[in-house]
């Protein structure tokens, strides 16, 4: 049982990095449009942001 | 590209380009933001935007822009935001460049909108923040009380216990604030929401299973308290993310009343001003297509103005030097100078704001359906947990046991499904209304539509579109129909421009061509002077004065042609008043128009009530008086005389051409031309009202069945996890029904067809 002192800790550590990673892409603003980003996905321009 | 988005333009909005000239650079300017010296941000509303190829001719345009920093287009708020440089190369940059731009490349109009306060934003952000939070705590207090359900004990329990516990701390603070915040306000004010009892229950449940954790004891709730959280929240999300929708939709469309004004100042120099700073007695220069700001008097210059926004009288009228103008009448034909005789805020639209907000009232007074079931919910579950308490503690004896009954009881209890069963249904009911061009302001708006009986139409602009239509075309000699295409295509005027646009072949070609406003074209050729315009104008001083929407064609005051126009009903009119008759509503017209015109169309729609030549005043007194007689009344309006009358209503329904103060006014705002727009929305609301409460009888049967293993102090963690779970589960599947039964629905969908844009023509 005592694998549990770092299985656990892992896990939430992966469970929270999770949780970091929507936060920053909500606050980056990646759900603030939704339908343009499903139609930029297909676009067939070159996807490089424009400068 | 244009061709791609084609199918779109039935579903856009249907922008009347008159109405929506290009805003001025002066307008551009005022309304833009300085985000670092030399560069400015516009935000535009497109609402013709459709598809993905939209989205990249409009960058692709915008960044072929020296002067343009950066462009992005939003395709769910359907806005452009685009960062530009003052000045490029010593040149100032025009901003009126970049929005025809947007013009020419989609054929699409551009447009200011107001911008939207940005609370409701931030709400919604902290939200989805909290949703994550107490997602995440959920999920992982789940695995480690999985573990001791099957069967950790001793030292392995309690360790988990307390992990759980420290997880679920901060969980608690942060993600529970809403419902804390929402329940103290509450209580302060000595009333009592659904949020009470979820306050309640998530801190006793917290609190007794942090004792237990202390004392080794078997059960701890902490999964229980923070799944009820992330459950609670997902339900208080989406009930804001429907309204955020639409209100981003309806913050959109364009303004309708001006931003500011060319004022003529003494020295003979121009200076724009917002409209907040001009005062009486000022000097305005008003464009033709330009709407006139403040309430004032024509000092020089003729034109025809369009009131029918303002007091809907739908034919346009003609004025001259010393005639009264009211603000937010858009001047048609010349243009004038105008001498302000009141401030912006003792103008026609200020008068009628005031009138709003003073029949304000009935909409504050309306309580939600989850409100009020609390109101009988929380004072008996906390009374059952209460005596589950006291019986098992005298009884039993155990006032420990007691305890972890009595919190059983107010987890078992708490309104999971209940918090779930209103804001699920509604959210899935505004994304059907959603898709047939229909917004829905907030959930409080459908479950006031389902409970209404009578129905109050305004005339121009509601019932009709407000535009002209050509009735005669078969009476008229093709040939003098290509003469008089052919002078009309030189005015703005409404009446020319319907005849332009239904002449059917190619119209003749005239060079000098000149617009007298208040009168007609005149056309001087080889064959005579050619007059189209009023029948004074056109055959001289002679003739009997005509009516207003007939355009006569004359050779040397010679009569050739004769045009009447009526102002087109709104496609499906008809059938949509008749819909609201057959499901014995009652249908009334409220008019600002004068009488021969309501009667006709009143008689024409089969509707018996109908009232003509009402100021607004007398529209809020007839929807109040009804109000009186405890009818429940729906209005359908758009001008700004009917936003006093759409505050007082029950509830209130404008089409996306409203001005912008009828459009603040309503619950609903229909995007699309047809007036099945109003029995959809109803028909859905009812529906969405029926499926709150068979919600609601199937929360509280849950109830019946596990209160009673609580109260007998059955209900592990683990039976109160699952029923939990599957509560809420059955609750959101009933919701989802909606959607199943808007498939099947017969009668209402061939109308919503004909204007949404089909799937496969946004992919062609």
């Amino acid at each position: 049982m005592n694998i549990l002192v770092y299985f656990i800790p892992i896990a939430l550590f992966l469970g929270g990095m999770g949780l970091l990673a929507f936060l920053w892409s909500l606050k980056s603003g990646q759900y603030e449009d939704m339908d343009g980003a499903a139609w930029r996905a297909i676009d067939d321009d070159d996807d490089r942001p424009p400068v | 590209m244009t061709v791609c988005c084609a199918p779109g333009t039935e579903g856009a909005v249907e922008l009347d380009r008159l109405r929506h000239a290009l805003p001025s650079t002066e307008e551009l300017i005022l309304s833009s933001r300085t985000i670092q010296p030399g560069l400015r941000q516009t935000d535009l509303g497109v609402p013709g935007v459709y598809c993905g190829a939209c989205i990249s001719t409009i960058e692709k345009a915008l960044h072929a822009f020296a002067e343009v920093e950066r462009a992005r287009v939003n395709l769910s708020t359907k806005r452009v935001s685009i960062v530009w440089k003052e000045q490029v190369d010593g040149r100032v940059t025009d901003p009126v460049d970049l929005v025809r731009t947007i013009v020419n490349a989609t054929g699409y109009d551009a447009h200011l909108f107001t911008m939207a306060d940005d609370a409701g934003d931030k709400l919604q952000r902290d939200l989805i923040r909290a949703v994550a939070v107490s997602g995440f705590a959920a999920t992982n207090i789940m695995l480690l009380s999985v573990s001791v359900w099957s069967g950790a004990d001793a030292s392995t329990r309690d360790l988990f216990h307390w992990i759980s516990a420290m997880i679920a701390a901060p969980a608690l603070v942060y993600a529970g604030r809403f419902f804390y915040q929402s329940a103290w306000n509450a209580i302060r004010h000595g009333r009592t929401n659904m949020d009470v009892p979820i306050a309640l229950a998530i801190t006793l449940s917290y609190v007794v299973s942090l004792w237990e954790t202390m004392h080794h004891g078997d059960h701890a709730w902490f999964d229980a308290t923070v799944t009820l959280l992330f459950f609670l929240l997902i339900g208080r999300t989406l009930d804001h993310v429907m309204r955020d929708r639409a209100r981003a939709a309806i913050s959109g469309l364009a303004r309708l009343s001006p931003r500011g004004a060319m004022v003529m100042l003494e020295d003979g120099g121009r200076e724009y001003r917002p409209v907040e700073d001009i005062r009486p007695g000022d000097r305005l220069m008003i464009a033709a297509g330009e709407r006139i700001p403040v309430d004032g008097e024509v000092e020089s210059g003729r034109s025809d103005l369009d009131l029918s926004i303002v007091n809907g009288e739908s034919a346009p009228v003609g004025v001259g030097p010393g005639g009264a103008v009211q603000g937010g009448t858009l001047n048609l034909t010349g243009s004038m100078v105008v001498r302000a005789t009141a401030a912006a805020r003792d103008s026609f639209l200020a008068e009628v704001i005031l009138l709003m907000e003073a029949a304000e009232g009935g909409r504050a007074r309306y309580r939600r359906i989850a409100d009020r079931a609390a109101q009988l919910y929380s004072p008996a579950v906390h009374l059952l947990a209460l005596i589950a308490f006291f019986s098992w503690g005298i009884f039993g004896g155990d006032w420990k046991q007691a305890m972890l009954v009595a919190v059983a009881v107010l987890i078992i209890t708490c309104p999971c499904a209940l918090g779930l069963a209103v804001p699920v249904v509604q959210v899935v009911a505004a994304g059907r209304l959603f898709r047939n061009g229909v917004m829905v302001k907030d959930g409080s708006a459908m479950e006031r539509l389902a409970e209404i009986d009578t129905v109050l139409f305004d005339k121009t602009g509601t019932l009709t579109l407000g535009r002209p239509r050509l009735i005669n075309a078969q009476e008229v000699k093709p040939a003098y129909f290509e003469i008089a295409g052919g002078l009309a295509v030189h005015s703005r005027h409404p009446l020319s421009q319907a005849l332009h646009g239904s002449v059917p072949g190619a119209v003749t070609m005239f060079s000098g061509v000149s617009e007298l406003p208040g009168q007609g074209l005149e056309a001087r050729t080889e064959e005579g002077v050619y007059r189209l315009g009023n029948r004074v104008f056109a055959c001289g001083s002679a003739a009997e004065t005509g009516t207003a929407s007939e355009v006569v064609l004359s050779l040397d005051e010679k009569e050739l042609a004769c045009f009447r126009f009526e102002d087109a009903i709104r496609p499906d009119a008809q059938n949509a008043v008749a819909a609201l008759s057959d499901a014995e509503f009652a249908t009334g017209i409220l008019s600002g128009d004068r009488a021969p015109v309501v009667e006709a169309l009143a008689r024409r729609l089969d509707v018996a009530l109908w009232r003509a030549e009402l100021s607004p005043r007398d529209k809020v007194d007839a929807v109040e008086e009804l109000g009186r007689n405890r009818n429940r009344v729906l209005m359908v309006g758009d001008g700004i005389n009917d936003a006093p009358a759409l505050a007082a209503a029950h509830v209130s329904i404008a089409p996306a051409t409203a001005a912008d103060v009828g459009r603040q006014a309503a619950d609903f705002v229909f995007m699309h031309d047809s007036l099945n727009a109003v029995p959809l929305a109803i028909e859905v609301s009812k529906r969405a009202g029926r499926l709150i409460r068979q919600n609601f009888a199937l929360a509280i049967g849950y109830n019946v069945f596990a209160v009673p293993i609580a109260l007998a102090g059955y209900a592990t963690p683990l039976i109160a996890a699952v029923a939990m779970s599957t509560s809420s589960i059955i609750v959101v599947a009933n919701a989802l029904r909606l959607n199943s039964m808007a498939r099947t629905e017969i009668g209402l969908a061939p109308m919503g067809q004909a204007h949404t844009v089909p799937a496969e023509a946004k992919l062609a």
